[in-house]
């Protein structure tokens, strides 16, 4: 009458059902996706063994003084660049976040212009800074020429820096912006000044959605730091190409650059891990109790 | 005989706009020292924003406060008065501890860490001397065995507990409590209210925000009721509580019991 279907019956063995042995589904697609993966890998490693690649060569290159010396200036590079693009974003986010009308407009201006203007222009533009400005410093007491004071490695640093900073500024402030306004109310009321709680209780929460995006953009600099070359900055391609430019080993010399690219980034790929791991304390509590249920859901200890 | 001792807490025609709403209209409450004052009233009725005025996390548009016979926010020069920098509204605020609804405990930092922040950060205690202190806090809101945990991993009673904590290690003048047991589940009220009442008993200054009745009754010397901006009506907590003289008092105290 009531209208529930008649209920289908409870088998009498439920003591024997509980205790039977599970077999685990089976993914068939997974394996299907696999054999063609490992096919085209197959297809590829082929490939690069027949092909007109003399491993040698890039065994022989691989620690060549011209290469290692490139990769240093590679690295020494990113890491200034990406010092001074964090630097000015921290900066620039909290003067964008100001109640001062000056302090936001100029970090609105510098945003707007680094970020509106291709790369390759504002290295050229510093390369070429002595045209605007041919004597920097102070009149008088300290002067230079500004030929001598932008070498190439200046150039380039002024160049990836600034414009990092703009991109690592609007990062910065989106981390800001994610910390709960009770944790600064909270900051206040324990006695601290604006600059304390930002250092203390704001930037250290807000490193959680910083570092993703920043460990990204550091990725990014190891190879953006290639067009450099263009204004004669020595760093690993160019070693290269100058290389293979006298040897006509062109494949092998880009193996050896590619090789030396992948194993920094593999570097801050981990050191990426560590760091979030770090900033994620107190956060990450809940989802480890999650897994530990889920454990003790999936059958728990025997 | 003796003298009333000078008021902890002078609030005088104080008033706070939020764009075109008056959220304080002419709040004028002294508050002796020692004693506990309650606020009740309305959602909406202002009484956050009191307290958030008294110590200064917002700014009052009208009125005068002292605190201790200091002029909050201000420095009195001849006629005029000039508005107080960063740093000196950092140190007056030194006077007041204050506990938030939602705790608003540092996510990053374990129980122990959030108390010892203020004491080494701001005060520039040593660090042995903080975390000594701290356990001793820790202690008496019955959580020595917290220290380590970090907010996430308390419960919402274990979180304000610290976040008292967190407060008392300043070693504040005044204590001011906004709805501190509103986001708690019911059965976690009891523990931070032993707390306050432990505190209260201590002799420590404490203006309270409060739906709870009951502990309004038997801790507070003086009860104000507010509505829309305005203290409607003031008094021991006997004749607030159980024979309120407005309207407006009687209604709010028969919604809150029902
Ligand atoms: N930052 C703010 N901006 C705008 N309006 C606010 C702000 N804070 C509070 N108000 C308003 O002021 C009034 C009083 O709020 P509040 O003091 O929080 O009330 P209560 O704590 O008594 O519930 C409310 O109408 C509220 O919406
Ligand atoms: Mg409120």
């Amino acid at each position: 009458m009531t209208g529930h279907p008649a209920a289908r019956p409870i088998p009498t063995d439920l003591e024997r059902l509980a205790g039977l042995a599970i077999v685990p589904r089976r993914y068939y697609g997974r394996w299907v996706a696999a054999a063609i993966i490992l096919l085209l890998f197959a297809w590829v490693v082929k490939a690069f063994a027949e092909g007109q690649i003399a491993w040698k060569v890039v065994g022989q290159f691989l620690t060549a003084p011209a290469i290692l010396n490139g990769l240093v200036n590679t690295v020494i590079m990113t890491a200034c660049a990406m010092t001074l693009g964090i630097v000015l974003g921290v900066l620039f986010a909290i003067m964008y976040m100001s109640p001062n009308p000056v302090l936001r407009g100029s970090a609105l201006f510098y945003i707007w212009f680094f970020r509106g203007t291709p790369l390759l222009l504002q290295l050229l533009l510093w390369f070429n800074l002595a045209l605007v400005f041919p004597r920097i410093g102070i009149p008088g007491l300290i002067e230079f020429r500004t030929i001598d004071l932008i070498t190439p490695f200046v150039a380039t640093l002024l160049g990836l820096g600034m414009n990092q900073g703009a991109y690592t500024a609007e990062v910065v402030r989106s981390g800001i912006l994610s910390v709960d306004l009770g944790q600064s109310e909270a900051a206040k009321s324990i006695g601290m000044t604006r600059l304390t709680t930002l250092r203390r209780i704001i930037l250290p929460q807000a490193m959680r959605v910083i570092i993703p995006p920043v460990g990204n953009e550091f990725i990014s600099m190891v190879k953006l730091t290639s067009i450099a070359s263009v204004i004669q900055y020595s760093e690993i391609l160019r070693n290269a190409q100058t290389i293979y430019y006298a040897n006509a080993r062109v494949i092998e010399l880009l193996i050896v650059a590619a090789i030396w690219y992948l194993a920094v980034v593999t570097l801050l790929q981990i050191g990426q891990f560590f760091l979030e791991r770090y900033f994620s304390r107190g956060r990450g509590e809940r989802r480890s109790r999650q897994k530990a249920n889920r454990g003790i859901a999936a059958g728990g200890p025997p | 005989m003796n003298a009333q001792p000078a008021p902890i807490v002078v609030a005088h025609q104080v008033s706070k706009r939020f764009g075109p709403l008056l959220a304080l209209n002419g709040v004028s409450l002294s508050i002796a020292p020692g004693t506990v004052q309650c606020i009740i009233g309305p959602s909406g009725s202002g009484k956050s924003t009191f307290l958030r005025c008294l110590n200064q996390i917002e700014k009052i548009d009208a009125g005068a406060i002292l605190i201790d016979g200091e002029l909050i926010g201000y420095r009195r020069v001849g006629d005029t008065l000039r508005e107080l920098s960063d740093a000196e509204i950092a140190r007056q605020r030194l006077a007041t501890g204050m506990v938030f609804q939602r705790f608003n405990l540092f996510h990053h930092m374990t129980a122990l860490e959030n108390i010892i922040e203020g004491p080494v950060t701001v005060l520039r205690r040593s660090r042995r001397e903080a975390v000594d202190e701290a356990m001793a806090l820790l202690a008496r809101v019955g959580l020595t065995d917290k220290r380590d945990a970090y907010p996430i991993e308390m419960s919402g009673g274990q979180q304000q507990r610290v976040a008292i904590a967190r407060a008392l290690a300043m070693r504040p003048r005044i204590m001011l409590f906004d709805e501190p047991t509103s986001a708690l589940d019911p059965e976690l009220v009891g523990e931070v209210l032993a707390v306050m009442r432990d505190l209260a008993r201590s002799g420590m200054t404490m203006i309270v925000v409060t739906h709870e009745l009951g502990f309004a009754r038997e801790v507070a010397h003086d009860v104000v009721f507010m509505d829309r901006g305005e203290i409607i009506e003031q008094g021991p907590p006997a004749q607030v509580l159980l024979s309120p003289q407005q309207a407006r008092t009687r209604e709010f105290i028969s919604a809150v019991l029902t």
